[in-house]
């Protein structure tokens, strides 16, 4: 059983306090806050699919460059080893620590790519005026890989793993080190430019029932 | 600042945490399906603080073994030697190496105590009803929200430097039972931090009814 929408579409209630408000008009580039957590309710982006689309295409180069080549290498007394992203979740399986494996496996290689991978079907589909109901679906999802996808927290845990090793023989950054680090900043720049209520207003409604008066038009003010 | 206000519950609205939508449970039921993205709604988490302080609870038994286990073990031709967290911090330390082991020893120690605190304290201000510096607690809970993901660093380094110092029969690295426990404190502090409804802390201080 749905719940009814309000008739006024601007009416939201902050989700950190409850606070019933109306959204205000929003200059491009501007943000709203609750008045009274200080929230930011929703920033306005410019141009923000395709501009999305197109770091989000660029991530998922990178993504494939950083998962294909060396992340480092050593060498030591004439031996010589190189590991990749998957390789250290790998070593830590065959030490049979499996469960710590999977969620090295989960947190840097299996998150990033499904919140690329959603985030381009999100924006491809959203390109539509009235995008699909499956698109809402896989946004309503999207944060919980932004929430485990950590790129950025790895390249820390990376970096310190080289200064520590550096002690003891020489260690080789590899490409894949660089181009988790412009991973990093690319996801950093799609989410400063991706407008999530931008295709909620204009997204197919669960109950197949919406209401007219909802699309963008009504809640985006041109100025 | 206070903003005098009323909450969506006492409109006997849900508000989506999916899309952000406000909508109406037909006959004001306490929970319903959003119609515009099909998400589950209520008006709040459900079972909000049991649920937390239950994470809370795992992740503190957790992190004894996690800070007092070795994370990382070193096989060479004269011995075995193992690491626990702080003795990686203190192995970091040097003239050059300093600026990197403060933030191991931020990220890997000092967030995962203060996080558990943190909720701790935010289930308890809650629970006894506080009306006091709501705004400063919801700020908390972001904080908490925004940096508990920086306590993984420490697996990473365990998994990195095992894969990486592979040098048989002259050296080889691997993760010490520590590094499970770790993960875990850092899993489940997430998984707590999710629990939580923030909108429980403004709650003793809405009007109640319209």
């Amino acid at each position: 059983m749905y719940n009814e929408p309000l008739r006024d579409p601007r009416l939201l209630a902050c989700l950190q306090c409850d606070l019933v408000q109306r959204l205000p008009d929003v200059e491009p580039g501007g943000s709203a806050r609750c008045p009274r957590c200080d929230r930011e309710l929703w920033r306005r982006r410019d141009d923000s699919l395709n501009r999305t689309l197109a770091l989000t295409l660029a991530a998922m180069l990178t993504y494939v460059v950083a998962n294909s080549v060396p992340m480092l290498s050593l060498s030591a007394v004439g031996h010589h080893a190189s590991t990749t992203v998957f390789g250290g979740a790998m070593q830590l399986w065959r030490d049979n620590e499996k469960i710590v494996a999977m969620l090295v496996m989960f947190a840097a290689v299996v998150a990033p790519a499904l919140q690329i991978g959603m985030m381009l079907i999100i924006i491809l589909a959203a390109h539509k005026p009235r995008p699909p109901h499956w698109v809402g679906t896989l946004l309503r999802h999207h944060p919980f890989t932004r929430t485990w996808s950590m790129i950025e927290v790895m390249l820390l845990g990376v970096l310190v793993a080289l200064i520590k090793i550096a002690e003891l023989a020489t260690v080789i950054p590899g490409l894949a080190l660089f181009a988790l680090g412009f991973l990093v900043l690319l996801f950093a720049a799609i989410q400063a430019n991706f407008d999530s209520r931008d295709v909620w207003d204009r997204v197919e409604w669960a109950n197949r029932e919406q209401p007219d008066h909802v699309p963008a038009a009504a809640v985006r003010v041109v100025s | 600042m206070n903003v005098a206000g009323t909450s969506a519950m006492a409109h006997g609205l849900h508000s989506c945490e999916g899309c952000g939508l406000l909508s109406r449970a037909p006959g004001g039921a306490a929970e319903g399906r959003c119609p515009r993205c099909g998400a589950h709604v209520e008006f709040r988490k459900r079972d909000s603080l049991q649920r937390t302080i239950a994470f809370l609870i795992a992740a503190a038994v957790c992190y004894i073994p996690a800070n007092v286990l070795p994370v990382m073990t070193t096989t060479t031709a004269t011995g075995t030697e193992t690491d626990t967290i702080l003795q990686g911090v203190v192995l970091l330390w040097s003239p050059t190496g300093w600026p990197l082991s403060l933030i191991v020893l931020f990220a890997s120690i000092m967030i995962p105590s203060a996080k558990i605190l943190a909720l701790v304290f935010l289930v308890i201000s809650v629970r006894r009803g506080s009306v006091e510096n709501n705004e400063q607690r919801t700020r908390l809970y972001r904080i908490v929200d925004l940096i508990g993901r920086w306590s993984m660093v420490d697996v990473f380094v365990a998994a990195f430097t095992a894969a990486l110092v592979q040098l048989q029969p002259l050296m080889s690295v691997g993760p010490a039972p520590g590094v499970f426990f770790f993960s875990a404190v850092v899993v489940l502090t997430m998984l707590a931090v999710e629990s939580f409804d923030p909108r429980l802390i403004w709650d003793s201080s809405n009007p109640r009814g319209l």
